[in-house]
């Protein structure tokens, strides 16, 4: 279903036959197409949330479903700074880390000066629901914030030193996490006890209204002016640099807003899970997120959120084999690489206006095939002729 | 004095410890750009060899140590044969992602071979401690400075006085050129992997000799700190690596002993953070240009 939902919201980089004969393709105006995708998610949020109501998914399944909403955020949001940006950070968990407690920190404190309780959050009062997303608003900004502090100094190195870096920064924000405490001298993050109390808000509705939207704000971006300038610097940096391109200026906000959408998820995850401990948001979470949007494809968001949806759901069915999950995770890592390195979708993107488009333009990939065959025949044909 | 001292001699015996695995990295770095990630589970692997051996066949320490070193030797020819090989040519973040899952691979089937509990190594000698006049040495921090000094001289004879470190350092400027002066590029990289991951194996038995224990995910945190040991070093360069594990070591036994342990990862780190924003490539890196 959250297939579905993402299939809607990727972002088509390559801008597909706006060659001369564009003028006389018929086109999905603008304003439709995002009605369309606009209607689409609503569509799929209400079943969602009706089959939740009704009762058609369990209680355990939704909580589930809600991982796996979180992790499509973070892998999405990773992509940007790893499929777009084309460099390789390894402390995605680190802004996850710092967006979870910032947004669970605010909103406990904010409940607790506002007299809302941890049922009111649940059943999701108006307040509770305000609240909320101003915490995950919070809790995206500590984590931009974060992305900026480490963005700078990282941004300067490149590839390697540039991964290395932020695994650093993400130790360092994990072991401060573990023990700002008895520097403060007030409690904060409760170090290695964990942070406990934090109210479930995370619901269906949220984390996938979440997830449509910073996958709809992603697309946007990606698509304008700002996406491309990003592209420029994955493909040739120099070039771009050379072109005009304030490299420094763009790799920096991509950086950002990944941090951003980071610390999004990570409130979300809070929310989801209850309790939050430093442990948590170790190197192996860094490299699990990684290994979705490696999996999928690097730049592709379709194939980050179908990898993250597939590897969230499997270790829960394949509970039983628990054991040796990971050790199929690494053999699967490997075995893509060796055959398969630009991921399993490559940068292939779905886009359902595109599809529209082919169907109005009676456009299928059959008939160019045919097209091409009948070409290449007369083709063949004049040869001959040239011949005799 | 005498606390001084011993403390000193930690600084110098984790130092080392951390120079010897940071001599592997920096190896493998230097001939193929490759950040090896399983480094650090192939230390896991020599310490699980060595209690095996010890602990669970009864044998000698000394067949104990020669079976470590050559576990990992082999362990680490097999890696690069399995899993780099048939990406030489790809993008480098397909051959660093390619690393990490078999770093992966390797913690989660020891955890799955040998549990997840830390096994105990039993001690290499009854020795534990030796008299330098009145002032008593610890004997495993001795003789892990006394390795780690002879290690590293006979792997600066091996790649300056050499042939195969003559090639070695061919396939490291030019790999092309190099395999046009018929200089067997494959084997080169293989004897490169053999060499760091032996280093691997006396680092395995001199930190199961120091720490007693082998447990799965010890590479992890091992291998992350002497890896940051040769990138403060300057990644590629030999001396640069055992003075950055080194400088490791001793800044962790200097925040240890200022009763703020649980900040020397952070510390370390920091560290790193500060060494690469003022000079990128390290304290002996060589600053590389770009051509366009």
């Amino acid at each position: 279903m959250e297939e579905e939902l993402m299939n809607k919201k990727r972002p088509i980089i390559s801008t597909g036959g706006r060659g001369p004969a564009a003028g006389e393709k018929k086109r999905l105006p603008m304003a439709a197409r995002y009605a369309i995708n606009a209607v689409l998610v609503l569509v799929v949020l209400v079943i969602g949330e009706l089959m939740i109501d009704g009762g058609a998914i369990t209680r355990y399944q939704s909580t589930v479903l809600e991982q796996v909403g979180v992790y499509i955020i973070l892998a999405v949001s990773l992509n940007i700074a790893t499929g777009y940006l084309g460099q390789l950070p390894l402390g995605h968990a680190g802004f996850m880390s710092v967006g979870a407690y910032g947004c669970a920190i605010f909103v406990m404190r904010m409940g607790d000066l506002l007299g809302v309780g941890m049922r009111d959050f649940t059943t999701g009062t108006p307040l509770s629901i305000l609240i909320v997303i101003a915490g995950l608003v919070f809790g995206g900004l500590c984590a931009a914030i974060a992305g900026v502090i480490i963005g700078i100094p990282a941004l300067r190195l490149k590839g390697d030193y540039l991964a290395i870096i932020t695994l650093a920064f993400a130790e360092i924000i994990r072991v401060v996490m573990l023990n700002i405490d008895s520097v403060l001298g007030f409690t904060l993050t409760r170090g290695a006890k964990g942070l406990t109390g934090i109210p479930g808000y995370s619901s269906f509705l949220l984390v996938f209204g979440c997830v449509a939207l910073v996958c709809f704000l992603i697309h946007t971006m990606m698509k304008s002016r700002h996406g491309r300038a990003i592209l420029a610097i994955r493909d040739n940096e120099i070039a771009a640099e050379a072109s005009g391109v304030n490299t420094t200026y763009y790799k920096t906000l991509a950086f950002v807003v990944s941090a951003f959408f980071a610390g999004v998820a990570g409130g979300l995850y809070a929310g989801c899970i209850g309790v939050l401990q430093p442990a948590y948001f170790g190197f192996m979470k860094s490299i699990e997120i990684l290994v979705m949007v490696v999996l999928g494809g690097m730049g592709s968001m379709l194939g980050s959120a179908l990898s993250a949806t597939v590897l969230t759901i499997l270790p829960e069915a394949l509970r039983a084999f628990s054991e040796y999950r990971m050790i199929v995770y690494a053999v699967v890592l490997i075995l893509v690489m060796i055959f398969r390195p630009q991921g399993l979708l490559g940068s292939y993107d779905f886009s359902l206006s595109r599809i529209i488009e082919r169907v109005m333009n009676r456009d299928f990939p059959w008939k160019k095939k045919a097209e091409s065959a009948a070409k290449e025949a007369a083709g063949e044909g004049v040869s001959a002729d040239a011949e005799r | 004095m005498d606390i001084f001292l011993s403390q000193v001699l930690n600084g110098l015996q984790l130092g080392s410890i951390y120079a010897l695995v940071a001599l592997g990295y920096t190896m493998v770095y230097g001939i193929i750009l490759l950040l090896n990630f399983a480094h650090g589970d192939i230390i896991m692997v020599g310490a699980y060899v060595s209690w095996l051996v010890m602990a669970q066949l009864g044998l000698n320490p000394i067949i104990a140590i020669l079976l470590s070193v050559v576990a990992c030797t082999l362990v680490g020819v097999l890696i690069d044969k399995v899993a780099y090989a048939p990406l030489r040519n790809a993008p480098r973040l397909s051959i660093l992602i390619t690393a990490i899952g078999v770093s992966y691979f390797l913690e989660n089937g020891a955890q799955l071979v040998f549990g997840a509990d830390p096994k105990v190594v039993p001690a290499f000698t009854d020795v534990s401690t030796i008299k330098l006049g009145d002032i008593a040495l610890s004997f495993p921090a001795v003789v892990t400075v006394l390795v780690t000094v002879v290690a590293t001289i006979a792997l600066t004879l091996l790649v300056q006085k050499s042939k195969l470190g003559k090639a070695m350092r061919a396939v490291s400027e030019d790999m092309g050129a190099a395999r046009l002066m018929g200089i067997n590029v494959n084997s080169t990289i293989s004897f490169t992997f053999a060499v760091g991951s032996a280093l691997a194996g006396i680092g395995a038995v001199l930190y199961a000799m120091a720490y007693t224990q082998a447990s799965p995910t010890m590479g992890m945190m091992l291998g992350t700190k002497a890896f940051v040991a040769a990138v403060l070093g300057g990644i590629g360069s030999i001396p640069g690596a055992v003075v950055g594990g080194l400088i490791v070591g001793f800044a962790e036994m200097i925040v240890t002993w200022l009763g703020l342990s649980v900040w020397k990862d952070a510390v370390v780190f920091l560290l790193l953070i500060i060494v690469l924003i003022v000079k990128p490539t390290g304290i002996f890196g060589k600053t590389m240009s770009e051509k366009v």
